[in-house]
């Protein structure tokens, strides 16, 4: 490129520029600009013909003016006209405009094409270096369509300068980032890659940008850059610092071309072929020795651009995640710069580590340097790196040391900065629940955190602490103890009256017998919150007050009294005023059974999720920290809710529809008109909401179940010999991947069944229809589990009437909890008397493993990471089979998400692969599953793999869902 | 991936601006105001990398002028700070008679340089 303006300077220019600059006011400016502007309007239009220079000048002052920000609607021909001139500096100002004030003007665009496919075909390097450049400054879809078949011919051409390669490769970049619709893969491909054998490093560069981008979309096509990206990258580790001329920076040779060199490593996973494995493997431990020597140079410059080398490289490592001895010694080297002078090196150290705490391999490396982290968190200045310390801390915690992390977390919230008070808040609540061995230690963690900031405690943490106090019933009596002392300090916050009102109210008993903490104390404390509280805190008071009554009998008429009080009854807040009325009436005139029925202790909560960890994801987005968490949750989950002592049971379930009231108000007869509850109301709502699915009311059996289509049209009448288990594995494999339709039909009897699941719980209706006008006479359906099955699952059936009248049908409802996974399928037996005979048969109830399966959505590179974590090969069941069915894409979708498991799009490379993931719940434990299945459409086969943490359920999956296809 | 690249001067007067992904110009503005704003309120014991949004600032100051520069999640925060030099290292190469305390200057030279 020719220096700035020498020799051609164009004085019109200049002064034009200078009167400029010299107007006093804003109004001689534009009265300047309007001048000129009608000078060149006068000149384009006049009857002689411009000269390429003045034209040059003319479309110059022309871009000047509207750099300075005024309109431009002339010129645009003349500048289009500059692009054909043979003169470098008008074709390099006609294009200047042109990528400024790109106009759509559609016959104007057909010129510029023009111009530009000549300048492309002109194999003159400069000419085709400024058309470049202009398509990629604009990089607009209409350059793409005119021009992405094209560039690549230019790029992989044998005869093409380097320069122009280089322009030609960062302008497809940009047409790729675009539309990548636009730019066709093919032959060229493959020649890109051996761009990176080139001899200059610039093109190379270029190169290697446009290849990690293609890379990332289509991996397969690019596989081969792997072998190349590493040999190239171990020819600069290993050159002298003066090989590279130009390209060595501070004696550092080329640090960008080897930082997105191992950026592009970063797109597969380590190198199979073992020669090329070593050679990588040799590169990385080059560059962290690298790292050890003495500087080459004491100038910054040196030690930042040798820094950017090795942080990539230690991205590289973490992403393999195969080397231990590559994994520990990042950590040691990041661990000297937790304690570098330069904060920049200290925030990305802990920004690395955090990722690396995620492998298994350098976990307890990175937990050895606690000390310098927490004292990173006591005395950085910096906000960002304080909070890269949080997150770290976070990562590294696991059951050893998180006492300590949760007590310098709380530390810290006390000075932390505001805008990261709430994550922290979420971070300690989650620690500590998960790594509460001793569970008062966790109640006490989260009461201190409502002391230190209330206002940051969300709904979901004091939501989810009630949740544990009610599932454990070991610590009730603790926590009914600790939040009645916390409620003593004259100033507590509202969070903290919530919780204590809400524990109280279900556990106050517990502690009722010290006369320090009587009914009436207990009563008197709550209440003197009561009227600093806003209006939904006090409507739980209220709940908690009705609760008191049945607990405490001897303090009815003073709670009646507060009820009765005018400024209950007559309350201006509806929500308040009615549960006032309702409570009192329902205190006044319910016998002392009905209280304790309708106010009776609140049965467990189902375990699901914490919800705490869901805001915090929601908070972080898809973040390795919060991935780990989810990881280690599948791979052990012995974390509280899952060994839980107080049994969900059965009646739990059948609770009618979660409702929002604490006290299940819904079920009680004085109280049904109870209006839904309104939002103030509904102040547990979230802790019962998981899904919409699991929230939608259980419908209760009504006789429209029946009316199915699938059991109306089936008419179909066979024979069938009494006394024999229809192993009709047909109809059995059918409802693995859906919960309703017919199980069994024969003359006499159709059995339809209707079933939910959620978490490691179900219940599924079946119903008995009688086909013949004759009454069945002693009807017994029993479900019969063998001796395995019943220690893996508890089904829990209500007898039904043993007559069935011709034509009427009968419904049977069996309660089912998953305890732990099972293989095989309870048998349904059914006897009955018909017309004299005896007639007895058994089906298979198809109760299978799958059903307690809960979708779980991830991206593809959690998807990846996961299934890597789970490459033991006892994980691992594959299955290869032929298909049974026509291999229709999207019937297979839908049975794989019938199945149970989220069906995880653009996760795989191969868009004709279905990848799905869950979690399978049971009583005892959370088992996470990553399954994969490929079709092979001309062979008509599908390869079905399966990746769990447990053996015997991928092989039962395997199993399941292979008859499927 | 580096998403913008801006050269603010101390008043919060964007003096450059280049982008490598669509932005509206009003959202650019808003934007530039900003991250500036951002910039301004550190001090030097901060570190260069700022979370801001979705993605990270890196930036330096030379004399009053700020060179700031938008990146994703995956880029490597340390080799655009140096970059950063780098690219005023060219600068000052190529306009050879500025000098850098002048870089202010220099900014104004290098948007109208195009221009001659």
């Amino acid at each position: 490129m020719p220096a700035v303006s020498k020799g051609d300077g164009m004085r019109g220019l200049a002064v034009f520029i200078s009167d400029i600059r010299n107007c006093k006011s804003k109004e001689a400016e534009i009265k300047r600009i309007n001048k000129e502007l009608a000078n060149i309007r006068s000149k384009f239009k006049g009857d002689k013909a411009l000269d390429g220079y003045s034209k040059k000048k003319y479309v110059c002052k022309l871009l000047f003016i509207f750099l300075l920000g005024h309109d431009i609607d002339f010129g645009h021909m003349e500048a289009v006209n500059l692009l054909s001139s043979n003169r470098y500096t008008e074709k390099q100002i006609g294009y200047l405009f042109i990528s400024v004030l790109v106009n759509s003007n559609s016959e104007l665009i057909r010129l510029i094409n023009n111009a530009i496919k000549n300048d492309l075909a002109s194999r003159n390097p400069t000419f085709m270096g400024l058309a470049l450049h202009c398509i990629a400054n604009v990089g607009s879809r209409e350059m793409a369509e005119a021009f992405a078949g094209e560039i690549p011919k230019i790029l992989v051409a044998g005869d093409t300068m380097d320069s122009v390669k280089q322009s030609a490769a960062l302008c497809l970049l940009r047409l790729y980032r675009t539309s990548p619709d636009l730019v066709p893969m093919g032959d060229w491909t493959s020649r890109v890659v051996h761009l990176l054998n080139d001899q200059h490093l610039g093109v190379v560069t270029a190169a290697t940008s446009l290849i990690t981008t293609l890379a990332q979309k289509n991996p397969e096509e690019f596989k081969t850059s792997v072998s190349l990206a590493v040999s190239r990258l171990s020819r600069i580790v290993t050159s002298a610092s003066t090989d590279l001329q130009d390209y060595t920076y501070y004696f550092v040779p080329a640090p960008w071309l080897s930082v997105k060199l191992l950026r592009l490593l970063q797109c597969y996973p380590p190198p199979e072929d073992p020669a090329v494995r070593g050679r990588l493997t040799e590169c990385l431990e080059t560059i962290l020795n690298k790292a050890q020597e003495p500087p080459k140079s004491k100038k910054v410059q040196h030690s930042n651009a040798k820094n950017a080398v090795l942080f990539e490289a230690i991205s590289l490592i973490i992403h393999h995640d195969s080397e231990p001895n590559l994994l520990v010694r990042a950590c040691n080297q990041l661990g000297q710069f937790l304690q570098h002078r330069e904060t920049n090196l200290r925030y990305l150290a802990l920004e690395s580590m955090c990722t690396l705490a995620s492998s298994e391999f350098s976990h307890e490396a990175v937990k050895t340097h606690i000390e310098t982290v927490i004292n990173a968190l006591k005395t950085e200045r910096d906000v960002s790196v304080r909070q890269r310390a949080v997150d770290l801390l976070y990562a590294m915690c696991d059951r050893s040391n998180a006492q300590q992390i949760v007590a310098e977390m709380l530390n810290y919230l006390e000075t932390a900065d505001y805008s990261i008070r709430e994550e922290i808040v979420l971070k300690v609540a989650i620690l500590a629940e998960k790594y509460a061995v001793d569970y008062t230690w966790y109640v006490d963690t989260i009461l201190n955190l409502i002391r230190i900031a209330g206002d940051y405690v969300s709904e979901e943490v004091w939501y989810r602490v009630i949740q544990i106090v009610i599932n454990r019933d070991d610590v009730q009596g603790y926590a009914a103890k600790t939040v009645f002392e916390a409620l003593q300090a004259p100033a507590c916050h509202e969070n903290l009256v919530k919780v204590g009102g809400y524990i109280l109210g279900e556990f106050g008993n517990l502690i009722a017998g010290d006369p320090r903490s009587s009914p009436l104390i207990q009563f008197n404390l709550l209440h003197s919150k009561f009227h600093l509280c806003s209006v939904p805190t006090r409507a739980l008071l209220l709940s908690t007050y009705i609760k008191f009554v049945n607990l405490f009998p001897e303090i009815k008429t003073t709670i009646q009294d507060v009820l009765r009080s005018d400024s209950q009854l007559k309350n201006a807040d509806v929500e308040l005023q009615q549960r006032a009325v309702e409570y009192l009436r329902l205190s006044t005139i319910a016998s002392t059974d009905i209280l304790a029925t309708v106010l009776e202790e609140m049965p467990p909560f189902p375990e699901r999720e914490s919800s705490i960890l869901a805001k915090l994801k929601k908070k972080k987005g898809p973040g390795t920290v919060t991935d780990l968490e989810e990881i280690k949750k599948e791979r052990s989950s012995d974390m509280n809710g899952s060994a839980e002592p107080a049994s969900v049971n059965a009646s739990a379930v059948s609770t009618p529809s979660p409702s929002a009231d604490l006290l299940g108000l819904g079920a009680a007869p004085v109280t049904n008109s109870a209006p839904p509850p309104s939002s103030s109301g509904s102040l547990l709502v979230d802790v019962f909401s998981d899904s919409a699915s699991a929230v939608a009311p259980l419908a209760p059996g009504s006789d429209d179940n029946f009316a199915s289509p699938d059991l109306a049209s089936s008419e179909v009448v066979s024979e069938e010999p009494a006394d024999t288990v229809h192993d009709a594995d047909e109809l059995f494999h059918k409802f693995v991947c859906k919960n309703n339709g017919v199980l069994f039909e024969n003359q006499l009897l159709q059995i339809g069944l209707k079933s939910e699941f959620r978490q490691n719980l179900g219940r599924m209706f079946i119903f008995y229809g009688n086909k013949t006008s004759t009454q069945f006479l002693n009807f017994t359906p029993t479900v019969i589990c063998s001796d395995d099955l019943q220690s893996s699952l508890n089904l829990q059936t209500k007898p039904v009437d043993p007559t069935v009248d011709g034509g009427a049908q009968v419904q049977q409802v069996v309660n089912i909890e998953c305890v732990s996974d099972f293989m095989e399928a309870p048998i349904l037996n059914i006897q009955f008397r018909y017309g004299g005979t005896f007639q007895n048969l058994s089906v298979k109830l198809p109760i299978t493993l799958n059903k307690f399966f809960q979708p779980t959505e991830m991206s593809s590179q959690d998807f990846f990471q996961r299934w890597k974590q789970l490459s033991n090969p006892k994980q691992e069941v594959q299955n290869i089979f032929k298909a049974k069915h026509p291999m229709d894409a999207e019937i297979t979708k839908a049975k794989i998400i019938g199945f149970g498991s989220a069906l995880l799009e653009e996760v795989d490379p191969n868009p004709a692969n279905f990848v799905g993931a869950g979690i399978i719940h049971t009583k005892t434990t959370q088992i996470g599953c990553l399954l994969r299945l490929e079709p092979n459409l001309q062979a008509q086969m599908y390869r079905l793999t399966l990746r769990t943490s447990k053996e015997a359920v991928s092989q039962r999956l395997c199993e399941l869902l292979s008859e499927q296809f | 991936m580096i998403k913008f690249f801006l050269m603010v001067n101390k008043q919060g007067q964007t003096r450059l601006s280049r982008y490598y992904e669509h932005v509206e110009i009003n959202k650019r503005t808003m934007l530039e105001a900003e991250v500036i704003k951002n910039c301004l309120s550190r001090s030097k014991d901060e570190c260069s990398f700022i979370e801001y949004k979705d993605f990270k600032l890196v930036y330096r100051q030379y004399a009053a002028l700020f060179i700031v520069v938008g990146i994703d999640q995956t880029e490597n925060e340390m080799a655009v700070y140096e970059l950063i030099h780098n690219f005023v290292e060219v600068l000052d190469k190529y306009f050879s008679r500025v000098v850098s305390e002048t870089l202010n200057l220099l900014c104004n030279i290098f948007s109208l340089s195009k221009l001659w």
